[in-house]
């Protein structure tokens, strides 16, 4: 068998979506953005929703999502994504809006857009990377930094009278009355990411049956930041990271 | 025409409503009026005050440092308004709870007790007409039946039945205002 | 709502020019009012949830948690051709300032109302115009401009929010109705603008391609951004911005003038103060001093041939404002030393009379 023999329609058991372009990633190898762009792209065109999607593009590294999936977006300003959801939404209801954001943008300098829009139970979908450190910027500390964990302005390590304690914004955005789904899931082996495949299309068919605010956290790892190997990092996360960001649905209605 | 007035007492008393009753009634015969309270914490129990002007041409300035018509409804009021008074203009005042008295002679000074007529004919809720009654007995600006026309044209018509009520309040007032110069 | 028969009168109504602004955004087919209470303008978010205008034109109204978060619905808001607007007061829009610089850069028409108050910090709920700088010189971080209304009565409260969104439209670019406690809270009699009926979708995507409604297979994805790494390229959308405020000055500057036609003496003040100024000319030209008054409308685009070609004719001017003389700076700039430029100021919340404005022109100018 030559390869332009096995290159052929009927021996094809996997393409890449429509929805994701040609575009080279920024992402560094073994990042979990890439997986979860191209999980969303695939529930994009599943849902046959291509022409009907609105993105909300965070600040931090995934602040050129919007080069990588052919839908529309806005970028928004640090931790304001929620905000620009709830306007889109609002104004065209018939539309799937969606921002996704990582931990500085959504727990930290957002906490406010993200608690009050998920409180107002917003029929946007909300993908949250959780990967406890600040990648776009070089490693700082995250508002989800582990305690003992070390970034660029905790070098020592995380303690909590010098730095507070990690914030686990998911478990509050649980409790409030506006959420119908809030669930925490990774992405670091086949299983799981079918799992989180399955969590963000349950989140986006919400946002469209107007339950509510759904929330997907993926926590996540950031092997340049965690300056350890894509494998190594997958370990130190599964040991030390899902402990305190345990791998569950924490609501769903 | 033109008539500069300065409405003021505590908030409470009805000044910034006996206002806009009385810009309503000069949109009602045609005039160019505006109606600029004070505004804020100020109307939640403390001094509260409303310029009114009606003319009509077109109107300047919304804010003014002196009256032809100064309405006063409690004392700080007066000490604030009397001296901004036109030579030759009117003050009103309402005695309740004064303890000082007007003392200009170059002006026109009235004197309504409609508190105490309120209170003691159980009609507090239209004391502010029984005041607009008597500025119209001695400054007659605006026709009673325009003040009548304005009140149907600025409360909902649920209210509309009030109005008899206060066109009665009206007739009081003009009996009640007395000259003191 | 008993809409239907509001919508085909053309009456004069008695209303603040909070209200105004509230009924002229439902009427000139807003599609999105987002804000958060602030003294002294929180009548315009609460006339329009009076007016309820989700039941009759569609349009959205919306309490948000901060100025942070109204301004960027705004922006999302803005994003998808929507005609957007929020409303605040000096320390509220202080918050939005970044926002504002992102949807200048993203290129985005909206509007936003400031009905100032006395500052600085949380200051007075009192009147003032101490943020003219805040307004024309940027506000936010970059090198944008905003087009800056200036409304010194409730008529004007309520034209400018049709002229506004037609003016961030035609533009691409947000715009500002910077008013005062004074024009917001009192009275005036109003003709309102006739209804016009909010675009549909169809009509959007016509009218503005750029806007994010969902990407259709037959074209590119559109993208609202601010971002740009390469500075060359943020070089050429600078370029581009400026270019555009070059236009905006050339062709959108309004003024109105009040018997200047033979005055020695020029007074230059806008909104609030403009009125109190055509007061104390009137009362200069009754003492037989030949004032006149300059009433910039817009601040930007700046009226500047204007005052220039007074620069030749008169002998003084007096620059009159609620704050601490900002303004007079374009105007100094404009006159460039060929007559006296003066000031007359109140600060703090404080309304200056017409009697302290003649005194301060006698005394400063005519001499």
């Amino acid at each position: 068998m030559t390869t332009n023999e096995i290159i052929s329609p009927e021996n094809l058991v996997y393409t890449k979506t429509k929805v994701l372009n040609d575009t080279p990633m920024h992402y560094c190898p073994g990042c979990s953005h890439g997986v979860v762009h191209k999980l969303i792209a695939e529930i994009i065109e599943e849902m046959d929703f291509q022409d009907k999607t609105i993105g909300i593009a965070p600040v931090g590294c995934a602040v050129f999502a919007y080069k990588y999936l052919d839908i529309d977006w806005q970028q928004a300003a640090h931790g304001r994504a929620p905000a620009l959801a709830t306007a889109v939404k609002r104004l065209l209801p018939d539309r799937l809006v969606f921002t996704y954001q990582g931990d500085g943008d959504l727990a930290a300098i957002g906490t406010a857009e993200t608690i009050h829009a998920a409180n107002r139970g917003e029929n946007i979908a909300i993908i949250f990377i959780n990967n406890g450190i600040y990648g776009m910027t070089g490693g700082q500390m995250a508002p989800t930094t582990l305690l003992g964990m070390k970034s660029s302005t905790s070098p020592n390590g995380r303690t909590a009278p010098l730095n507070g304690n990690p914030l686990d914004i998911t478990k509050l955005l649980a409790q409030l009355e506006g959420t119908c789904y809030v669930t925490r899931q990774s992405v670091h082996n086949v299983a799981s990411v079918r799992k989180t495949k399955k969590a963000i299309r349950k989140a986006f068919e919400n946002s469209m049956e107007g339950k509510g605010t759904s929330v997907v956290e993926v926590v996540s790892t950031c092997n340049s930041g965690w300056k350890l190997s894509p494998a190594a990092s997958n370990d130190w996360m599964v040991e030390n990271m899902f402990p305190a960001y345990p791998i569950c649905d924490l609501k769903d209605l | 025409m033109k008539e500069e007035i300065i409405i003021a007492g505590f908030g409470g008393q009805g000044v910034l409503s006996m206002g806009k009753i009385l810009a309503y009634s000069g949109l009602m015969q045609g005039q160019e009026v505006s109606w600029m309270p004070s505004y804020g914490p100020e109307q939640r129990g403390g001094t509260a005050n409303v310029t009114v002007i009606l003319s009509d041409e077109r109107i300047s300035s919304p804010v003014l440092n002196s009256y032809d018509t100064a309405i006063v409804l409690n004392q700080p009021s007066l000490e604030r308004f009397e001296s901004k008074v036109k030579p030759g203009g009117t003050l009103i005042f309402d005695s309740n709870g004064f303890h000082k008295f007007p003392t200009r002679t170059d002006i026109n000074i009235y004197r309504i007790d409609a508190t105490e007529y309120a209170y003691a004919n159980d009609s507090t809720k239209t004391m502010n007409m029984i005041i607009l009654g008597g500025l119209l007995k001695v400054r007659p600006i605006v026709k009673v039946a325009n003040v009548l026309k304005g009140l149907k044209k600025s409360l909902p018509d649920r209210h509309h039945h009030l109005i008899p009520m206060n066109e009665k309040a009206i007739e009081v007032g003009m009996e009640l205002i007395q000259k003191v110069n | 709502m008993n809409d239907s028969k509001k919508q085909n009168i053309e009456e004069v109504r008695l209303m603040k020019g909070n209200e105004a602004i509230a009924h002229a955004a439902v009427r000139c087919g807003c599609d999105g009012y987002f804000g958060y209470p602030i003294t002294p303008q929180s009548e315009i978010m609460e006339t329009l949830m009076e007016l309820e205008p989700w039941n009759t034109t569609g349009m959205v109204v919306l309490q948000a948690e901060s100025e942070t978060s109204s301004i960027n619905m705004v922006y999302g808001g803005a994003g998808c051709g929507k005609r957007t607007m929020t409303s605040s007061s000096s320390p509220g829009v202080s918050l939005m300032q970044e926002g504002i610089s992102y949807i200048a850069c993203a290129e985005l028409p909206c509007l936003i109302v400031n009905v100032m108050r006395g500052g600085p910090g949380l200051g007075t709920i009192q009147p003032s115009q101490a943020d003219y700088y805040q307004s024309v010189k940027g506000g936010g971080h970059g090198d944008y401009k905003l087009i800056t209304l200036a409304p010194a009565s409730v008529q004007e409260m309520a034209d400018h929010t049709v002229l506004a969104f037609d003016l961030a439209f035609k533009y691409c670019t947000p715009a500002l109705i910077l008013a005062d406690g004074v024009i917001g809270q009192m009275m005036e009699k109003v003709v309102l603008p006739p209804f016009q009926p909010r675009l549909t979708e169809e009509e959007i995507r016509e009218k503005y391609p750029w806007a994010t409604l969902g990407k259709p297979s037959s074209r590119k994805p559109n993208i609202i951004t601010s971002l740009s790494l390469e500075a060359e390229e943020m070089e050429t959308i600078n370029l581009r911005l400026q270019r555009k405020y070059r236009e905006i000055e050339k062709n959108e500057v309004l003024f109105e003038e009040f018997s200047c036609e033979d005055a020695e003496y020029l007074v230059v003040a806008f909104g609030t103060t403009a009125r109190v100024c055509q007061k104390a000319v009137e009362m200069a030209r009754a003492e037989g001093i030949k004032a006149g008054l300059l009433r910039p409308i817009t601040l930007f685009p700046f009226p500047t041939i204007a005052i220039s070609n007074y620069a030749d004719k008169v002998k003084g001017m007096l620059t009159v404002e609620m704050s601490a003389g900002q303004m007079i700076d374009d105007v100094k700039l404009v006159v460039n030393g060929r007559v006296p430029v003066q000031f007359y100021g109140r600060m703090g919340g404080i309304v200056p009379s017409p009697d302290e404005v003649l005194k301060a022109l006698k005394e400063k100018v005519v001499k």
